[in-house]
């Protein structure tokens, strides 16, 4: 039965994928259908894609029940990919805990959003195709998660990245749409770049890109040093920086961050589906699969918690000072990926996977929360023009309230807490419980993240549903969202709430062992407790956030322009995310566009051209138009040619025979 | 069965038939008042059974078996030591293919585009694919260069019969080009026939030749199939041949004709001359790497797609030598797949370009714009292309241009650094056209009138559709046809 159920789970979404497109879409229907039937149309595609997603979901828990909870792991081979010479890499279906548990995540944040999106996209002309192409995106999500080797995960790696690419610009007529889908595709092309070169240097040292023989062979592969540049390297720490580079690219850390915020061109539901939830953890995920081998590169795992720090601060710090809702979550979304990441950095791989999972759910919820908001506002994403919404809207304003406590991470020790109280305490603890300098520093820098996030999402609320009304419009213009939409987000407030204080067994102590099995590393640090100070502390600077974003945006509103023009040029600086995209655009994008242009001009018509073979036409122009009078018979030259050629063979051959 | 078969001269058949239809064409065209729509019907019809005459030899090849398959002999010239030989192995298999596969493509495509001198159009076409296959096809040098050069011929007039303004200019540039080549290699097939007493190529191959010899020869093949790969600094008729061809023209040239350089660096270049090639390898990875680095930049700043493309061709050409001349299993096979790939997603792209073309008579990429709304099927095909070229995972361009950096990793990191930029820039500047053609608001309302592909376009792309995606999701279909033969050549070359 679990054979077919997983396979079941993983096509339905491209099944789905492709129904929407036949029966929706203008590519494959007669135009003269479509003209008469496209409502017909449109909803038929989108109850096939959600109907898919629905069935996919409840397959997935029954599926996680079996494999996760009864222990049934597998590992299935579905047919062969590419083989070359020693290499061979299968398509194939990796099933155990953590394989399990993402397909679960993935699926039922997946079907709610596809539902969702019935109600968001319903004004929209391409509602089919919308729905083909969340679908496929899901599917390439799933065949991500089951991989069995390196080259499966690329294939679905590069998938997921193409199906945001079009899903970023799925509303191609607007020109910042389009750019900002080709800035995600080209930013991600270079970190994939890193992640193909990780792959030669698996094979290289492994002999094989299946996770299995990798992990056999890692404590003997970790003693192995390449000359590189006359300097030794050691393989293992190549291997792992140069994926960890990959997972820069996908998960949006310091550096490479730079299209997750330009992605917000692209619709709410696909904001909260990609770019929250779930692809944008890919690179966590990823991580963690390769646990067992991250473990012995422990300078990389520094160069992890580092990064993961910064990106946390910065991050924080730059959605303190943004305007546009969506910009906030997603700024909050490169935060809290930090945070996943330096979980990882200090061997925490299983509190790193519980926050992105609570993480998946509240985050979602966020972005829903926002359309629900942008919807209504007809399409107004500036906070500064809300205000005063929660008496329109009650739904989404006690929603966005649910999702930002589980965001803070508000809770109190022993009784109970949102979700990702629960996922943010583990990864604190296991920081503390370390007990090394690095995990103090890990320690610290969570407690500042915590408050930053704090002040961050309750200055959203603040501003978007709180106070007076900006903009005087009528007021039966703003409305609730429609049933369809908040019924989507129902099942999401329920796991923002409940999922943290039911879940927190699988991921914390003992009981992790026996919930991971062998699919991830668990460090033992995981099980023991901090001192009370220390778990006092977060939850005490998360309260003060709350209550200063209170005083700030609701009591005397005047602060937040005292503060940033005291700070001056650093407010500026955070306001303008410390100017990465004017540096990568001065640094990479306008100088290609001039290297392209003289390349073209200077090189290739200038030089080769000119001088090579043009060169020689000027000179054999003069010679032939002395020999042959025939103005446009370059043909007879040639065949010309070739009977002089014939000739010379004829003669040489006489000659030689003479001879 | 088997007698049966074997009795047949089955790749002179496969060969030869397309000649026989275009002598057809030209009798009854010259005897009768044959309609037009008849000349393309029974042009059609004859490559498609050259088709299913290539793929009676598919089946009938024994892939599990390395050496040279359906040889068929017989004297010609026998005082210039040379025979007719024809045979066909594991890798000449696939070049045969996929000449099989484009060449009744091509011709359908040209139903729209071409509309003058349909019979001499067709003729030309036929005799063009006899020469290709028998330039795959032939076993000794002699008439391997009788075929090689003799699809000059045909390639010319196409271009400057039913080529774009600057016609003449182009077919003087390729003219001059090749010429330069081939009167090189023709020098080197003179001299193996005296030197050697023999031009017959599975003698050749068996007996070696010797180093000092070899080097020369090896120098004097290469200036002939860099040109036609092309390789970087020899590929600036490309861009001149494509902009001025016919889109069946380009198609051919791009999907065909280009290969025919890849497979005589494979054939001769590795498989004949395995010590020179070993030898001259750093600097054919120089040139690749540079052709693939350079040639995305140029390809970037084009205004006219057709150029852009031409140029793309250079860049993934240069994945082919990469692959080939980093000389390992990897580098081979990743080789071999870049080429299918190409030929297809190439061929496929030059007709998208020609769907534009055809209907606003202008390659002018500023012209377009938004065509997603109007053009729906089209923008998905298109799609489906570009991501092949782009070598996104699943289609076709992965498979080929992973195994050939793979290849070239093994071989020495830094090649594979500097080679791997490539992907990053294929993105850059196929994306970029993308969504120049099809994204944007439709705001020139002579584009905005454009109707969506017709049913004999869409029959064009589809079965190039299916390969990409073939090659891309399994290739084993693909390499087990090759991987006997692929293993004796790398066999020789560690050697």
């Amino acid at each position: 039965m679990n054979l077919s159920l997983d396979i079941a789970i993983i096509f339905l979404p491209l099944i789905g994928a492709v129904l929407a497109m036949l029966i929706g879409t203008k590519v494959f229907l007669p135009k003269f259908l479509k003209e008469k039937y496209q409502d017909g149309c449109d909803k038929a595609a989108q109850v096939a894609a959600t109907g898919c997603m629905l069935i996919a979901a409840i397959f997935s828990i029954v599926l996680f029940r079996y494999v996760a909870v009864e222990g049934h792991e597998a590992n299935t081979m579905l047919f062969e990919w590419i083989a070359s010479g020693n290499l061979k890499a299968d398509w194939g279906i990796k099933l155990d805990t953590l394989s399990a548990l993402m397909l679960l995540v993935v699926s039922v944040v997946s079907c709610l959003i596809h539902l969702y999106s019935i109600g968001y996209m319903a004004e929209d002309k391409s509602k089919s195709r919308f729905m083909a192409y969340l679908s496929l995106f899901t599917f390439f999500m799933f065949v991500l998660v089951v991989a069995p080797n390196m080259l499966q995960m690329f294939f679905a790696w590069e998938g997921v990245g193409f199906a945001s690419y079009i899903l970023i610009s799925f509303w191609y007529e607007k020109e910042s749409a389009n750019d900002a889908g080709i800035k995600a595709f080209l930013v991600n092309r270079v970190s994939d770049f890193a992640f193909l070169l990780g792959i030669f240097a698996c094979f290289v040292l492994f002999n094989s890109l299946d996770y299995t023989t990798m992990f056999a062979k890692a404590a003997k592969a970790s003693e192995v040093h390449w000359e590189i540049l006359s300097v030794s390297v050691h393989a293992v720490s190549l291997i792992c920086f140069l994926f960890f580079i990959g997972a820069m690219g996908k998960s949006a850390q310091l550096g490479l961050h730079t299209w997750l915020p330009d992605a917000m061109e692209g619709p709410t539901p696909v904001s909260a589906l990609i770019h929250s939830a779930t692809m944008v953890t890919a690179g966590v995920f990823m991580i963690v699969r390769l646990s067992p081998l991250f473990e012995h590169a422990p300078f990389v795992l520094s160069f992890i918690t580092v990064t993961g720090v910064l990106t946390c601060l910065f991050a924080g710090l730059v959605a303190i000072t943004q305007f546009d809702i969506k910009k906030v979550i997603a700024y909050s979304t490169i935060s809290q990926l930090g945070f996943m990441f330096f979980a990882i950095g200090i061997s925490a791989y299983s509190a790193a996977m519980f926050h992105l999972v609570t993480h998946a759910f509240f985050k979602s919820l966020l972005f829903l929360t926002a359309g629900a908001v942008i919807h209504s506002m007809h399409g107004e994403q500036d906070m500064r023009k809300m205000g005063g919404l929660k008496e329109y809207m009650p739904f989404s304003h006690y929603f966005t309230w649910i999702g930002s406590l589980a965001l803070m991470g508000i809770g109190i020790i022993g009784v109970f807490g949102f979700s990702g109280f629960y996922s943010k305490e583990l990864i604190l603890e296991s920081a503390i419980a370390k007990n090394t300098g690095m995990g103090t520093f890990v320690y610290y820098s969570g407690v500042i993240a915590a408050f930053l996030t704090a002040l961050y999402a309750s200055r959203m609320i603040f501003m978007t549903f709180f106070g007076d009304r900006k903009v005087l419009n009528r007021r039966e213009e703003i409305h609730e969202a429609p049933a369809i939409m908040i019924l989507a987000m129902l099942p999401l407030v329920i796991a923002s709430v409940f999922l943290g204080w039911l879940a927190f067994d699988w991921f914390t102590g003992s009981k992790a062992v026996e919930f991971w099995k062998n699919s991830i590393f668990v460090s033992d640090h995981e099980s023991s407790h901090a001192g009370l100070l220390y778990t006092i502390l977060p939850i005490t600077l998360v309260s003060s956030g709350v209550a200063l974003a209170y005083i700030a945006y609701d009591i005397i509103k005047d602060i937040p322009q005292k503060i940033s023009n005291k700070l001056g040029v650093v407010y500026r600086l955070i306001y303008d995310k410390f100017y990465f995209d004017e540096a990568y655009n001065m640094i990479f994008v306008r100088p290609f566009g001039a290297i392209a242009r003289f390349m073209r001009t200077k090189i290739d018509d200038g030089f080769i051209d000119k001088f090579g073979v043009d060169g020689i036409a000027r000179v054999s122009i003069m010679v032939t138009r002395k020999i042959v009078s025939v103005q446009t018979g370059y043909l007879y030259h040639y065949a010309f040619a070739m009977i002089l050629g014939l000739a010379l063979l004829v003669s040489w051959f006489w000659g030689w025979r003479l001879y | 069965m088997e007698t049966a078969l074997s009795d047949i001269p089955l790749l002179s058949v496969m060969t030869f038939f397309p000649l026989l239809g275009a002598l057809c064409i030209f009798f009854i065209a010259k005897f009768t008042r044959l309609k037009t729509d008849a000349s393309k019907v029974i042009a059609l019809t004859v490559s498609f059974v050259t088709f299913l005459l290539a793929l009676a030899v598919f089946f009938v090849f024994d892939n599990t078996n390395p050496a040279f398959q359906l040889v068929e002999r017989a004297s010609w010239l026998p005082s210039f030591n040379a025979e007719y030989i024809r045979g066909i192995d594991g890798i000449s298999l696939w070049f045969v293919m996929i000449t099989a596969i484009i060449t009744p493509i091509a011709i359908l495509n040209s139903f729209g585009s071409i509309k003058k001198n349909i019979h001499e159009f067709m003729i030309a076409v036929l005799i063009l694919e006899t020469m290709m296959i028998g330039t795959f096809t032939s076993l000794d040098l002699v008439l391997f260069y009788v075929f090689f050069e003799g699809v000059l011929i045909p390639m010319f007039l196409i271009i400057g019969i039913w080529g774009g303004e600057k016609r003449i200019y182009a077919t003087y540039k390729f003219f001059l080009y090749t010429l330069l080549g081939s009167l090189l290699m023709l020098v080197a097939v003179l001299y193996i026939a005296v030197a050697f007493n023999t031009t017959d190529m599975m003698q050749l191959i068996e007996q070696g030749v010797p180093i000092d010899a070899a080097i020369w020869i090896w120098l004097a093949f290469f200036a002939s199939f860099a040109v036609k790969t092309p390789m970087f600094p020899f590929h600036t008729w490309l861009s001149y041949a494509h902009v001025e061809a016919p889109t069946t023209g380009s198609v051919l040239l791009a999907g065909i004709l280009l290969k025919m350089g890849a497979y005589g660096f494979i054939r001769i270049s590795l498989q004949m001359l395995p010590e020179a090639g070993m030898l001259f390898a750093p600097m054919m990875i120089v040139l690749s790497i540079i052709a693939i680095i350079y040639a995305s930049f140029v390809a970037f700043a084009q205004t006219d797609m057709k150029k852009l493309i031409a140029y793309s061709s250079v860049a993934h050409m240069g994945f082919v030598t990469l692959g080939l001349f980093s000389m390992n299993e990897q580098g081979l096979d990743g080789a071999m797949f870049v080429i299918l790939s190409h030929s297809f997603v190439s061929a496929a792209l030059f007709m998208g370009v020609g769907v534009a073309y055809d209907r606003l008579h202008t390659r002018e990429i500023a012209r377009f714009g938004g065509m997603a709304s109007n053009m729906p099927q089209y923008a998905m095909f298109f799609m489906i292309f570009t991501l092949a070229a782009v070598g996104l995972p699943g289609t076709s361009g992965f498979t080929g241009e992973f195994l050939s950096l793979l290849g070239a990793y093994k071989a020495n990191i830094w090649i594979a650094v500097f080679a791997g930029l490539g992907i990053i820039l294929g993105a850059v500047y196929m994306l970029s056209l993308y969504r120049r053609l099809f994204f944007g608001k439709q705001d020139k309302e002579d584009v905005s009138k454009m109707p969506d592909l017709s049913v004999r376009e869409s029959l064009c792309f589809a079965p190039l559709a299916v390969l990409v995606f073939w090659i891309g999701l399994y290739p084993s279909t693909f390499s087990n046809q090759y991987s006997a033969t692929m293993k004796t050549i790398l066999e020789r070359l560690v050697q």
